[in-house]
């Protein structure tokens, strides 16, 4: 044998050599013992400036890693050693739960008198029960889940339905909420005639209109992971300039803004600053308004255009659909709504201030639509209630700072286990599944049919 | 304000560029090869810091150290910068991004997942080591050198300047001259083709992470060591980088040292005509003109199909 052949044959029989712990089970442990440190590391002590050790030390040390390790050992062992009977089991629950969940699915869709009737029963409900809630929680109902709801029901539009991915949206919310300042006289610099809170909606609705077309009219030519930064950017400049143009709006000092007042002559109602219920009621209004029109949008013409553009943008642009305007449309639409949240937003809590307007809640409200199901409507006013709600209720349990992080991890994991949220629209879910054999985009972030700038 | 002041601004943009165009590279890196805008390459850079900061914490600089002394400081905290960075680029790619390639998801997930890993990731470093900033050690005596044009030249900046270019040379050879730059060159271009090739693109596309998180976590012990390392240090240069990125013409590797470069310079001549607090409008009305008329950037994207 030459000694060439040798050295090949010496090649070829250590690839072939699998080590003990290059078998996949192996590795599984030992990503099993990585997932323990990681989540020791994310539950345990927070760590301080004097000691850049301090946590690191602790975590390693603490039972806690021990009880993490349990665990993720544990559900190594069971996948690994007793996998046939963890089947069994799951499959005899399976064959048990089978039928009567057909029949509660196939009574779901095929009897109207059930859907109505939970649909009834959820605004009962949602109309009912909050009064009986303690004021703490009131509050936190009226000024975040309400306001963030319909925030996310205008982003849903976005990214749900016209598959763009908008980084910066709060920024029409601040939009809004500092058209509502202006024109009720509240800013430093004086409008030319002062208006109502309820006149003030319609002009917001406008601004925010122009602004969603003046951001979208130079990038959605573009290519859609562009859109996202470029709204970021965006989101930065609304953010900086009503930070550091204090003589206009007031920046981190803030500004007071009236609140809701309605006088028609034979009858005037004012939304006082302590009990936050007739707030609650107003913003169900809204709410309701919001979602029943952008219910007959989504089977409108616009809608189905959407999702032409969502499915295969060159395909849709060759039969015809104008995808730069629906797309400015979408656009257009989701920042009014985001705008009309921030007038209600400035005159429920009757003070704004830059801050209330950081780009954290640009992804929150991303969260928010993720988590519920991207384009479902109902998913994401599930998705935006429970996550705004899910911190407050923590709040006595985890660091309050620390939610940010979970919230993180739960991103990630639904795009990796759930893309589709947790009420997904059957349309998205199919797409997701279908971009899987390259069939859909399932977004528009593909180069679009008309090239690059005209 | 006086000339000398200009040119003050103007070697700092410089030296800020420099920092730039070196983390730069690894959105370009990832963009050229995924086409995944890698969000969370702002927090690679962000634990970069960190790591360099540990480093120098276990073993802590001697009070007077001498010359050879300082040198070996600096070297061994952009070390533990860029094993921390790359790690982190690793993890990253293992946990996040692979699984979502193996199922073809579209790219509006990869980026929200890059998203929730970046918040997941600058909340852990967070709570890992407050939330405060921390300076670095001092490692050597950070002396004015000589001035150019009247601008005052410190050891730290032309610590900067040499670090980053000697890691932009390094790199341009990596992608250009090497079996590994060859192979990340095909998966760019095709990575069906390349794969037929015998490249195991799984390989290269891990490796290409951690080239960009080791420059990236080195740029971020190069910027704690100019400013502050805290958790949050990572978004605006996260952000600007990318826009020098796009600047050149992502997937451009050269074009996003030129970008970086260009983008450290503007920033700075905008605090200097219109004030700090505006410092970071710069990058992004840089990216959004750039987007509008010349969308490929100025070397054109390179790296990968032209998309």
């Amino acid at each position: 044998m030459s000694a060439e052949a040798l050295v090949r044959g010496r090649a070829a029989e250590r690839l072939r050599t699998v080590r003990w712990y290059q078998r996949p089970r192996w590795k599984r442990l030992g990503a099993m013992i990585a997932l323990a440190v990681l989540a020791v590391m994310v539950t345990g002590v927070q760590g301080t400036q004097r000691d850049l050790f301090y946590a690191l030390e602790e975590n390693l040390t603490s039972p806690l890693l021990l009880v993490w390790l349990a665990l993720t050992v544990g559900v190594w062992a069971v996948r690994e050693f007793l996998s046939p009977q963890v089947k069994a089991v799951s499959d005899g629950y399976r064959s048990v739960v089978e039928e009567p969940r057909g029949k509660l699915r196939r009574a779901w869709r095929e009897e109207k008198w059930l859907r109505w009737g939970a649909l009834g029963a959820l605004v009962a409900a949602a109309v009912f029960l909050p009064s009986g809630l303690e004021r703490y929680w009131q509050t936190v109902l009226v000024d975040q889940i309400a306001i963030y709801v319909l925030v996310a029901i205008g982003l849903n539009v976005v990214i749900g339905w016209a598959g763009m991915l908008d980084l910066g949206f709060i920024a029409f919310f601040a939009i809004g909420a500092y058209s509502a300042a202006y024109w009720t006289g509240a800013l430093p610099v004086q409008p030319p005639m002062e208006l109502n809170n309820f006149a003030v909606i319609p002009v917001a609705i406008v601004t925010c209109l122009l602004a969603g077309v003046l951001l979208g009219a130079p990038t959605l030519r573009l290519r859609g992971d562009y859109l996202a930064i470029v709204t970021l950017g965006f989101h930065e400049i609304v953010y900086l300039t009503a930070k550091n143009l204090d003589d206009v709006t007031g920046g981190t000092g803030g500004v007071k803004v009236e609140r809701f007042s309605l006088d028609l002559g034979f009858w005037s109602y004012e939304w006082g600053v302590i009990d936050p219920m007739p707030y609650y009621y107003l913003l169900l209004v809204f709410i309701a308004v919001v979602v029943f029109f952008f219910w007959r949008l989504e089977h409108s013409k616009v809608g189905r255009a959407w999702t032409a553009i969502r499915e295969d943008e060159v395909a849709a642009a060759s039969t015809g659909v104008n995808t730069v305007r629906f797309k400015l449309m979408a656009f257009a639409i989701g920042a009014s709504t985001s705008g009309v949240a921030g007038v209600a937003y400035a005159s429920k809590v009757g003070y704004i201030n830059s801050e209330n307007f950081v780009i954290l809640l640009s992804v929150l409200v991303l969260a928010y639509v993720i988590f519920g199901g991207m384009g479902s409507i109902a998913g994401v006013l599930f998705g935006a209630a429970f996550l705004v709600w899910l911190p407050e209720a923590l709040r006595d349990f985890v660091d309050p700072k620390d939610r940010y992080m979970y919230l993180g991890v739960l991103l990630v994991i639904m795009m990796i286990y759930r893309p589709q949220g947790v009420i997904p629209s059957r349309r998205r879910a199919r797409e997701l599944k279908l971009s899987e054999s390259g069939e859909s985009d399932a977004d528009a972030m593909t180069e679009p049919a008309g090239g690059r700038l005209s | 304000m006086s000339l000398n002041a200009f040119w003050d601004f103007l070697v700092l943009g410089v030296v800020l560029g420099c920092l730039y165009a070196v983390i730069a590279i690894g959105y370009t890196l990832v963009y050229g090869v995924l086409q995944l805008l890698n969000f969370a390459h702002s927090e690679v850079f962000m634990f970069g810091g960190f790591g360099g900061l540990m480093a120098l914490t276990v073993w802590a600089p001697a009070p007077d150290p001498s010359g050879a002394q300082s040198v070996l400081y600096v070297v061994v905290g952009m070390l533990a910068g860029a094993a921390f960075g790359g790690v982190v680029a690793y993890g990253l790619e293992k946990v996040a991004y692979r699984p979502l390639r193996r199922h073809k998801a579209p790219r509006l997930v990869f980026l929200i997942t890059a998203i929730g890993a970046s918040f997941f990731l600058y909340n852990l470093a967070g709570k890992l080591f407050g939330r405060n900033s921390l300076s670095m050690p001092d490692m050597y005596e950070n002396k004015r050198v000589f001035s150019f044009f009247g601008a005052e030249l410190s050891v730290t900046m032309i610590l900067i300047v040499v670090s980053a270019v000697g890691m932009m040379i390094g790199l341009d050879y990596v992608v250009n001259r090497t079996k590994l730059g060859s192979s990340i060159r095909a998966v760019a271009q095709d990575p069906e083709v390349a794969s037929l090739m015998g490249v195991n693109i799984d390989k290269v596309v891990s490796r290409t992470f951690v080239i960009g998180g080791l420059l990236g976590g080195a740029a971020g012990f190069l910027f704690g060591v100019n400013n502050k390392v805290v958790y949050t240090m990572g978004f605006l240069p996260g952000i600007t980088a990318f826009a020098a990125a796009v600047l050149g013409g992502i997937g451009n590797v050269r074009g996003a040292m030129l970008g970086g470069m260009l983008l450290g310079i503007v920033e700075t001549l905008t605090v200097y005509f219109w004030g700090e607090e505006w410092r970071y409008v710069a990058g992004f009305a840089v990216l959004v003109v750039v987007l509008m008329f010349r969308p490929t950037g100025l070397l054109g994207e390179r790296l990968g199909r032209t998309a």
